[in-house]
């Protein structure tokens, strides 16, 4: 089975291109580009939420990002950043500003959505309680807001897992390496093993980002038990039908 | 691993099926269903030069009336090969040696009559190439001036002592290829510190070795940038790289005595300073209708 | 910014433009059809739902160059066939939208389904012209970032040759010329900007009732 040959011979276990290493890298990349996108988009989603200040604008932002292709933008920004920096960094840079921008629309407008959308009758309440305005974001919306900000978190991770494969392109590690040299020594095998790689790892960390949803969200907002819409919505919306 | 004749039997089995599915599409290429028309698609690889070529193929053999589509910047070998077999083009330039080391990973053939002889050999069915041009483009290893004049290196064996402090730079096969690391060490013994999988003597490496990144790098021997940059081309003494002869590779189905006649003219009259110059001409960003016409009127091939 | 190569390659360019819209959005159109049917019964699904949701979420996760280059193996076309492309892509939809799909029947509220039935709807009309319709905003939005994220992902395909304005990327690279790079993003985001403009007028109308005095 050629699909797996690649997978099943040992030899691609170990050393500096073997499986592990490159699923490592690969991990590697993904985290520094959430970790970053999320202090960028996590805030701005905030305030904007919170506020309800420019909300047109980042709906709009989050459009253009998505709609910027990756693959241009990465070789453009490599040419562009390569007199700057005489090392790795030339190729670095350019990747992670890739990502980011990627990850920066699903997460922004998940904070956003979720902020948004937060009970009314609770921030009154807690409003009504003597809340300051900072208490009430911390203390109610946040909270209300974190299933729609891990559902943004999903999507930013899933695609920032797909697309970390550009990294390869531009000579970096990571499972991209897979698909790049596979295609270039006309190797299929190990084409597969990086898009089925690729494919696991985005499952594994699905899952454990839905895990940590699981164990931090408030359970008067899951859907244990209950359809979860109908709950949140009968949250939201006490008095309508 | 896939041996690429498994791979040519596998795409041709595949024309069986590929009948089945629709080819009614407003998409598919400006040549549309190719086979049993006598429309001659010309395809090209993704690189400025083999654009170029192919646009000259294409415009010498509008010249003598015949009916050409073009369907050029496809991709790399490992794509375009397929599809001259799967019949999406009919012909493109080639580049003898790396085409040779596409079908026969083991050939040492090294000269330019030998590797044209062994190419003839590994051709797979259905296939095959017209005369070759004396024109060609190799590959080569360059290193800036600095670099060059820091560790002594006019060969590319001067390496060998200092390659410990030197990550080239090169397309991802050239790890695997004999013509790549694996040539490099075993023949001129040079242990690299790594090596950064870029393009295929593109920008990528281009702007990595001029910046740094790299301290040398594999480029292309008709590339007006080694010039530009100031780079300086180690000597091959030892003869790893093979010839690079430019040569039209045709389906066999769409070959004509009109199209060899046509296109054995182009070969004869291309030099490789030809190349050199008109690559320049592409780089100020000159169309390459433009230069292939001003190249066949210079050469009465219009 | 080279205005003559613009001037002088506006046919081309305007050639890409077309295959780049009809490329992203037929797929689209595709996936949107296949995603009803296959949400509403992960919708139905009960205790399959979150795994049934994972595992085609999964489909988005495969890198689009790979799946670009595997699928004439799987699906026996031509390497060039842009219905590769196409496929590939309505893979990615349907990815996207079988959850959206689901989770926008999910929005329905209760009461409003248990209102249908109090009515007298049968369970297919109920679906059809209630539950469908209450759902559209959900299925909109999820529908502005298949349609978005399509066009952004078509460009890769220029590595496999099938022309778009990604060509204009690769063109652009090998020369060291930024016009038509530019060019191409600039046009991907306008196109990408009309489509979703035209998505989100077509879910306003289709929803009246959702505008409600401010």
């Amino acid at each position: 089975m050629i699909l797996f040959e690649w997978l099943l011979d040992p030899a691609n276990w170990s050393g500096p291109y073997g499986a592990p290493t490159l699923i490592w890298q690969h991990v590697v990349y993904t985290l520094a580009a959430l970790l970053l996108a999320s202090a960028i988009a996590v805030p701005i989603g905030l305030y904007v939420g919170h506020t309800r200040r420019g909300e047109f604008v980042i709906a709009g932002a989050a459009n253009v990002l998505r709609a910027l292709p990756s693959l241009g933008l990465i070789v453009l920004l490599v040419i562009l950043f390569a007199p700057v920096f005489a090392s790795d960094l030339a190729f670095i840079v350019p990747s992670l500003v890739v990502l980011i921008l990627l990850a920066v629309p699903p997460i922004m407008t998940g904070t956003y959505s979720g902020v948004a959308n937060a009970n009314r009758a609770a921030v009154d309440a807690a409003r009504g309680m003597g809340f300051t305005p900072l208490q009430v974001l911390l203390r109610v919306e946040i909270p209300c807001a974190l299933p729609l900000i891990f559902s943004g978190l999903r999507g930013a991770t899933l695609q920032v897992i797909s697309t970390a494969t550009i990294a390869a392109y531009v000579s970096l590690g990571g499972l991209g390496r897979l698909i790049i040299d596979g295609r270039a020594q006309n190797d299929y095998s190990q084409m597969a093993a990086g898009a089925i790689l690729v494919a696991l790892l985005a499952l594994v960390v699905d899952l454990l980002i839905e895990f940590v949803a699981f164990a931090t969200v408030s359970r008067g907002l899951t859907r244990r038990g209950t359809n979860r819409f109908s709950t949140v919505r009968r949250l939201l919306k006490p008095n309508r039908s | 691993m896939f041996k690429p004749t498994v791979a040519g039997a596998f795409a041709l089995s595949l024309l069986a099926f590929s009948s089945l599915s629709a080819t009614a599409d407003p998409l598919s290429g400006t040549s549309g269903n190719a086979s049993g028309s006598a429309t001659v698609t010309v395809g090209s690889a993704d690189f400025p030069e083999s654009q170029l070529l192919a646009t000259i193929y294409a415009k010498a053999l509008q010249a003598k009336g015949m009916d050409v589509a073009t369907r050029l910047n496809i991709g790399s070998r490992e794509v375009y090969i397929p599809a001259l077999l799967d019949g999406s083009i009919d012909l493109l330039p080639e580049y003898s040696g790396a085409l040779l080391s596409y079908l026969n990973k083991e050939s040492t053939a090294h000269a330019p009559d030998e590797v044209l002889e062994a190419l003839k050999e590994a051709l797979p069915d259905g296939v095959t190439i017209l005369e070759a041009s004396d024109a060609q483009n190799s590959d080569m290893l360059a290193v800036t001036r600095e670099t060059a004049e820091k560790y002594g290196l006019e060969t590319i064996g001067d390496i060998a002592p200092v390659g410990g402090e030197i990550v080239v730079g090169a397309a991802p096969e050239w790890r695997t290829r004999h013509e790549g690391l694996v040539g490099l060490n075993e023949v001129y013994g040079i242990d690299f510190k790594s090596m950064k999988p870029l393009d295929v003597g593109g920008p990528l490496t281009l702007s990595a070795l001029v910046n740094g990144q790299v301290q040398a790098a594999n480029l292309f021997s008709t590339d007006p940038a080694i010039a530009a940059n100031d780079l300086v081309v180690l000597k091959d003494d030892k003869n790893l790289f093979s010839a690079q002869n430019i040569v039209p590779l045709i389906a066999e189905a769409k070959l004509t005595d009109d199209i060899s006649s046509t296109l054995d003219a182009v070969s004869e009259a291309l030099t490789t300073e030809d190349l050199v110059e008109m690559n320049g001409r592409l780089a100020q960003h000159e169309g390459y209708d433009a230069v292939a016409e001003d190249w066949l009127t210079e050469n009465g091939l219009n | 910014m080279n205005f003559d190569w613009l001037w002088r390659e506006s046919d081309m360019i305007f050639d890409l433009f077309v295959r780049h819209l009809w490329l992203s959005a037929v797929p689209v159109a595709i996936g949107l059809a296949l995603a009803l049917p296959l949400g509403w019964l992960v919708h139905r699904s009960g205790v399959w739902r979150g795994p049934l949701l994972n595992l085609v979420g999964l489909l988005f996760t495969i890198p689009s160059l790979a799946l670009f280059v595997l699928l004439p193996w799987f699906l026996g076309t031509q390497i060039l066939d842009p219905i590769n492309v196409v496929v590939a892509l309505t893979i990615y939809v349907l990815a996207l939208l079988v959850r959206t799909v689901s989770d926008g029947l999910g929005s329905v509220p209760r009461e409003t389904l248990q209102a249908a039935n109090a009515m007298g709807y049968r369970p297919l009309s109920r679906l059809l012209t209630v539950e469908l319709p209450l759902a559209i905003p959900v299925i909109a939005g999820g529908l502005r970032v298949a349609l978005v994220s399509n066009i952004s992902i078509v460009s890769v395909a220029a590595l496999v040759g099938t022309r778009q304005l990604g060509s204009l990327f690769t063109q652009g690279l090998q020369l060291q010329f930024l016009t038509p790079i530019i060019a191409g993003i600039v046009l991907s985001v306008a196109l990408a900007a009309a489509l979703d403009a035209l998505v989100l007028f077509l879910s306003r109308k289709l929803t009246p009732w959702e505008r409600r005095p401010a």
